[in-house]
């Protein structure tokens, strides 16, 4: 399923990550998945959240330069070779997939993965024809 | 050593009859000539009979940087255009460049200037003069080219750049004058040092630095560990280029070679005349120039003037070294740069108004270094790296093609930048110069 990310611009400065969290925690906003891609000067923090409007405004209004962009939520079996299904179905039907990261979100044995793909319409399509889009709570 | 005695030792009330006998001629040929300079005159109510004294020359208006923008290309011009040999020019303030177009006879006047002002650093016949002012529309390279061919002397012309060469050309053709920006001298330093060659123990005597701000400070640390003499000088473009000033060796004060360029030191306020030693803005009138002549043009530089019994001989006078600028441009590396010319950059890359500010510093390399912090705005913000590396790169090589310098973008979270009540604070300038 097609769910929101929020993507916060970062300086490399001491403390600054540790502001966000703060900031969250404040507005009682659980984090499900993150991840960090960094350069030599900046990072961008990429998170997914349970309240993703509240979230966005907590940030925006806290000073933070911050948008969200729409990802798609894939189920993945957890055991040996999960991924790699996953990845060849992608790799057959033309998915280019730009970044991916895991969540803390788990549906009985199946673990949640975040992808941002090229073309999103196309990479839901292909979720859901090959059942990998089941419903996460977030 | 002095290379025209006659004109820069000549009794001042001779040389004041002069400058008059060329200010008559100069206000009748550009009343008659330039529309633009009628006009002037006519809104202020003054025909060139009115100018019967040195002193009359206040009754003239100033002319402004923005004005040689607003003729550009050749409004100003004084002559046929198939007078015109030589044009050069630098950029403006908002990047419609500023035009100064020489004739043969200018040509001539810049070059005496320029070997005046080689001369005054022991410039002979026998000397090896090294060139690495840039050559090009800038008027470094070529005006140092013209002085040393008035002298005679050998001139290597190696333009800006290329360090490796240029130390190999300075010990292999025992380089005995150097010419380039102060900051660049020091770098030629370093890095000789770096490639195992003791630049105090080659031939240099002498350096005539300029294009760029410096200090005393500066001057000691160049002198020791070049081995040589720094002398100061001092033009610009609209004027004629480099050869306006000089130092001799005395190394007090600057001689203007006010035959050719008369000076005033204004009230940048009031545009009120002050006498010698008060600290206000230098402008300059081209007594004999014939392609874009300039009446009481403001430089925009600070500075005071003085008239004192120089022990070299010559009675011109003299100029401080410049205090500072009465408006925001900054020098980096010789070349002129306006923030408002890095905010136009930035506006047309992000399509935004942008929070930046603007550090230069001099570092261990002792070249100026530009760095530009631009605030994120959500407007260009993405949730990848390489959109933001994209608008960095973008930005970066707009100010170089530009601007023509090299400047660090470094991308700051909202806020960053200090906010302040009316004007904005957009340059820190770090240069302990």
């Amino acid at each position: 399923m097609i769910i929101k990310q929020i993507s916060i611009f970062l300086e490399n400065v001491a403390g600054r990550l540790a502001e966000v969290t703060k900031l969250l925690a404040k507005h009682e906003i659980n984090i499900r998945a993150m991840t960090i891609a960094d350069t030599a000067d900046f990072g961008i923090l990429r998170i997914v959240v349970d309240q993703p409007e509240k979230a966005l405004k907590a940030l925006r209004d806290g000073g933070f330069t911050a948008k969200t962009t729409e990802v798609l939520a894939v189920e993945v079996e957890d055991k040996p070779g999960g991924l790699a299904r996953v990845m060849e179905i992608f790799q057959q039907t033309h998915v280019n997939i730009e970044y991916l990261y895991v969540s803390l979100e788990k549906n009985k044995d199946k673990a949640v993965v975040i992808f941002k793909v090229e073309d999103l319409k196309l990479g839901q399509k292909i979720v859901e024809e090959h059942g990998l889009g089941g419903t996460v709570s977030f | 050593m002095i290379w025209n005695p006659e004109a820069e030792c000549m009794p001042p009330e001779q040389r004041r009859r002069l400058q008059l006998a060329h200010l008559k001629n100069l206000v009748e040929r550009v009343y008659e000539k330039v529309p633009f300079y009628r006009k002037k005159f006519q809104q202020a109510g003054i025909t060139p009979k009115d100018i019967r004294s040195l002193e009359d020359i206040q009754k003239i208006p100033f002319t402004t940087k923005d004005e040689l923008r607003e003729t550009y290309p050749y409004g100003l011009l004084a002559v046929p255009e198939a007078e015109i040999e030589e044009v050069h020019m630098s950029s403006g303030t908002t990047g419609t460049p500023v035009v100064d177009a020489y004739t043969k006879k200018d040509i001539d006047v810049w070059s005496e200037s320029m070997a005046r002002t080689l001369a005054m650093a022991g410039t002979t016949r026998n000397d090896i003069i090294q060139n690495a002012y840039g050559y090009g529309l800038f008027t470094g390279g070529l005006g140092v080219h013209y002085g040393a061919k008035l002298i005679g002397a050998n001139i290597i012309p190696m333009s800006s750049g290329n360090t490796s060469k240029q130390i190999l050309v300075m010990r292999d053709f025992k380089t005995t004058i150097l010419t380039c920006t102060p900051s660049y001298s020091l770098f030629l330093a370093e890095a000789a040092k770096e490639e195992g060659i003791d630049i105090r123990s080659l031939s240099l005597k002498a350096g005539c630095f300029g294009a760029e701000p410096w200090s005393e400070n500066m001057r000691k640390e160049i002198e020791e560990k070049l081995g040589l003499q720094a002398y100061d000088i001092y033009g610009l473009t609209e004027i004629t280029g480099p050869g306006v000033s000089s130092e001799c060796e005395m190394k007090n004060g600057l001689h203007i070679n006010e035959d050719f360029f008369y000076p005033e030191v204004i009230d940048p306020e009031t545009g009120k005349v002050l006498p010698d030693g008060a600290k206000g803005e230098l402008v300059f009138t081209t007594l004999v120039k014939e392609g874009t002549p300039l009446l009481r043009y403001r430089t925009r530089d600070i500075t005071f003037l003085f008239h004192d019994e120089c022990p070299c001989g010559r009675t011109t006078v003299k100029m401080h070294r410049l205090f500072g600028r009465t408006d925001d441009m900054l020098i980096i590396r010789g070349v002129n740069v306006f923030p408002s010319q890095i905010e136009q950059i930035l506006m047309a890359v992000e399509g935004t108004d942008p929070h930046y500010l603007i550090v230069v510093e001099r570092g261990a390399s002792h070249l100026d270094e530009l760095e530009i912090m631009v605030e994120v705005e959500a407007k260009f913000f993405t949730d990848e790296t390489r959109g933001l590396e994209t608008i960095r790169s973008k930005i970066e090589h707009e100010i170089k093609s530009k601007l023509g310098i090299s400047a660090r973008i470094k991308l700051v979270e909202p806020k960053t930048i200090e906010r302040s009540i009316g004007k904005a604070k957009r340059v820190i300038d770090k240069r302990k110069i």
